[in-house]
């Protein structure tokens, strides 16, 4: 069908052909024409990376028009988010589509984390898929952690005191890492210019990096197929081609979600319950912390754990034995398709299974807690 | 000096720093303490009191000799004065707080002419000239033997305290009868906007009794004194109503200024009906449309410039809050809205000119924010609505694409079916 593209004598057909002739790209449509999508009662999960990308996307766009207009650093950073809100036309709509994407890309990156553990999709030979997967909700988390401050309201600064004070419990390392990410003993507005760059620059140069190679690791290796096509005789294994019937699947989710986030963004510009982000008051380092300071609630999980930890476990201090155990448990997570991939999938499955739900248990009902209990 | 004196020298100086600060134990406190109950003991309480903290010994004040253990050798010992009478009080206390040498060792930053000022006062006359000795003294209001600071809480005299000591004997009507005043006051005071802010809202700038009435030179403010009393904090209405007419008026016939539309104690929150020409208003107590004045001609004025300036502030605001109401962010409407409630205190300060001009204008600065508010709510208001508009259009689209794409999809599934 390509081949007749190039020799269609319309603009479209000679556009194509005139581009072709430069850059061979019938290679790579040949190639998108002849990859296939493992089609089985499961498929729903694979639209959910697809997802995740999709608000990344939007955060690119809407994170670039914010850019226009805001200005980092203590006297302005504030006053320029309020001058987004409330003069700019769609200014509202374009941070708070920023904030909900922000929100959703998360969610659905933990949505699709869980869900390529539970269909078993990590295991070899697509290791590396499941540790740059990791990165990227990481690093996800980490563009979340660095964003809340930046508009330096009330919230955001004592959030943003709390969270870098955890970093700062570590031991040898914490007082250096504490200065790095405040750029000084406290939050100022050097710490704005840091968490600045780093949302802006830094942590979007390896998030792309890192999304690149994760891309470039499912088109290489293809969608993984369920570990029962490996193992079961006289299995019926469907394929659907990717181009065009999953990829006008994809666009089509694409299209709801971008609705929903729409109407979220109308309906809630500051945010609803425990997703929100209400500009307030801006930041004094002098006013006395508000009532309930919280982290969003993608770290409420490891938030509530430390709350929960008495002050001294044995002879380690409560917080950092937490910080400890949180980050040893990360470890374990991230290269856990290593360790289950040795044995035989029919052995490990139930086990593998229990430790999911263990893991998945802990977190959401670390976060309802942090949620009833504060 | 020799080594030895050197050495000795230093030995006492190490011995005299090093020795702490002496809590007072001597036999009268022992005593005291030991054969009197607790709430009737006055060496109990003492020991929270500011003067037992100064180091001041019973004797300091009661006179005898602290060292012996027999009361009658007491009495006889070292100026004994035993418990004072009421009349005696001042005299008493006067002894170390009328001595500014001895004072400045204590507390340097303490007036030393509170005994002069009471005398001044309506208590200190009573119970000095005419011997009442029902009349207020130092420890009436002070206490006895659990003196504090009057900057700290639980002194009886600090702010938020001190209108229940005053209100315990005035507010007594058998204790005040035969004075010729009411007891009401406390009531009264506690019904004001001075008493609400004081003793609801714990507003320590709000006036106390002592801040109109003075504290050791107590008394009532004449009716020549009253707006120089009100003026301390109301300054600026104060300079106004001396440019009054009313100022001449008041004084040649003998009004008490500020309370005679705002009452004394009873201090309430303006209303507006208060001026006008209605027959609630306070206007028409001493005008008449046929007095020869324009008073009430102006009252009226005033009234309708300054209801319509209300009336736009409360259109302002509910358009505002609708527009908040709605996630609109409101920010600079709300702070525009201070800024008319400011414009809204200036006219009621002006009011008291009685100089129709000036209350034009302040209003009229008023009238014009209240405006611009309402018409950045306004705008809000139908950004709002612009926003649902806009969401419906845009919903419409998608969902279009969304149809258009699922027929696709179905079309294509049916052209390139799964392998």
């Amino acid at each position: 069908m390509s081949r007749k593209r190039t020799e269609e004598n319309s603009i479209w057909g000679r556009t194509y052909g005139w581009i072709d002739r430069r850059l061979k790209i019938e290679t790579m449509v040949g190639y998108m024409s002849h990859k296939v999508v493992p089609w089985h009662g499961q498929s729903i999960w694979y639209f959910f990376g697809g997802m995740t990308l999709f608000f990344f996307l939007v955060q690119v766009i809407t994170g670039i028009l914010l850019l226009l207009y805001y200005r980092p650093g203590a006297e302005s950073a504030y006053e320029s988010v309020r001058f987004i809100v409330s003069e700019v036309s769609f200014g509202w709509l374009i941070r708070s589509m920023h904030s909900w994407s922000a929100n959703l890309m998360i969610l659905f990156a933990f949505i699709h984390m869980f869900s390529v553990y539970f269909t078993h999709a990590y295991r070899r030979p697509r290791e590396l898929t499941w540790i740059s997967g990791i990165a990227l909700l990481a690093l996800a988390m980490a563009f979340g952690f660095s964003g809340y401050l930046l508009p330096w309201n009330e919230l955001s600064f004592f959030a943003t005191r709390v969270g870098t004070g955890m970093a700062g419990s570590i031991p040898v390392v914490g007082d250096f890492l504490l200065k790095l990410m405040r750029g000084g003993e406290n939050v100022t507005g050097a710490t704005i210019g840091r968490f600045f760059g780093m949302h802006v620059a830094v942590l979007p140069g390896i998030f792309t990096v890192f999304l690149a190679l994760h891309l470039l690791f499912i088109q290489r290796q293809g969608m993984s197929e369920p570990p029962e096509w490996e193992t079961g005789p006289g299995t019926v294994r469907r394929y659907m081609p990717f181009f065009p019937n999953f990829l006008l699947r994809e666009l089509l989710v694409w299209l709801i979600m971008l609705n929903i986030l729409a109407v979220l963004a109308v309906f809630f510009p500051d945010g609803i319950g425990p997703v929100h982000w209400p500009l307030g008051q801006k930041a004094d380092p002098f006013a006395p912390p508000p009532l309930a300071i919280r982290p969003e609630w993608y770290f409420m999980f490891a938030f509530q754990t430390l709350k929960f930890l008495p002050a001294h476990v044995l002879f380690i201090e409560g917080e950092l034995f937490g910080i400890a155990v949180l980050s040893l448990g990360g470890l374990v997570w991230l290269f856990i398709p290593f360790w289950l991939s040795r044995r035989p999938h029919s052995k490990i499955k139930g086990p593998a299974k229990i430790l999911g739900w263990i893991v998945l248990a802990f977190v959401v009902s670390m976060t309802v807690l942090g949620y009833i209990l504060e | 000096m020799s080594k030895r004196r050197i050495l000795v020298l230093h030995l006492a100086f190490l011995v005299f720093t090093a020795i702490p600060p002496v809590v007072y134990a001597d036999m009268c406190f022992e005593c005291h303490s030991g054969w009197e109950d607790e709430s009737g003991s006055p060496s109990a309480s003492y020991e929270s009191d500011v003067h037992f903290r100064a180091g001041l010994g019973c004797a300091d004040c009661h006179g005898g000799n602290p060292e012996l253990d027999d009361m009658d050798d007491v009495r006889r010992g070292r100026g004994y004065k035993g418990i004072p009478r009421p009349r005696e009080i001042p005299g008493f206390c006067a002894t170390c707080h009328n001595d500014p040498g001895y004072m400045i060792k204590h507390n340097p930053a303490l007036p030393t002419d509170q005994l002069d000022k009471y005398k001044t006062s309506v208590h200190g006359k009573r119970l000095l000239e005419e011997g009442d000795e029902k009349a207020a003294n130092c420890v009436s209001c002070h206490s006895v033997h659990n003196i504090e600071r009057p900057q700290i809480p639980a002194s009886t005299v600090y702010p938020l305290n001190l209108p229940e000591v005053c209100a315990g004997c005035h507010s007594d009507p058998e204790y005040m009868a035969g004075y010729g005043i009411p007891a009401s006051q406390f009531d009264d005071y506690a019904e004001s906007v001075h008493g609400h802010a004081l003793l609801v809202e714990k507003d320590l700038g709000a006036p106390a009794c002592n801040d109109c009435h003075g504290n050791h030179g107590a008394t009532p403010p004449g009716v020549t004194s009253i707006s120089a009393v009100c003026g301390l904090c109301h300054a600026l209405i104060s300079d106004e109503f001396a440019v009054s007419p009313h100022k001449a008026a008041f004084d040649e016939m003998g009004y008490p200024e500020c309370e005679g539309c705002h009452s004394n104690h009873l201090v309430l929150e303006p209303e507006l009906y208060w001026i006008g020409t209605s027959d609630s208003s306070l206007c028409v107590d001493c005008h008449s449309a046929d007095d020869g004045t324009e008073g009430l001609a102006k009252a009226e004025k005033i009234h309708e410039i300054v209801l319509k300036l209300k009336k736009s502030y409360e259109t302002a605001e509910a358009k505002v809050d609708e527009s908040e109401l709605k996630g609109m962010m409101v920010t600079d409407e709300r702070f525009i809205l201070k800024e008319i409630t400011q414009a809204m205190i200036r006219t009621r300060t002006v009011i008291h000119s009685l100089d129709f001009e000036k209350v034009s204008e302040a209003a009229g600065e008023g009238l014009e924010k209240a405006d611009q508010a309402y018409r950045a709510a306004t705008t809000k208001v139908e950004e709002y609505y612009f926003r649902r508009k806009g969401l419906g259009i845009a919903t419409l689209i998608i969902t279009i694409l969304v149809i258009a794409l699922y027929l696709r999809i179905r079309s294509i599934d049916k052209s390139h079916p799964l392998r």
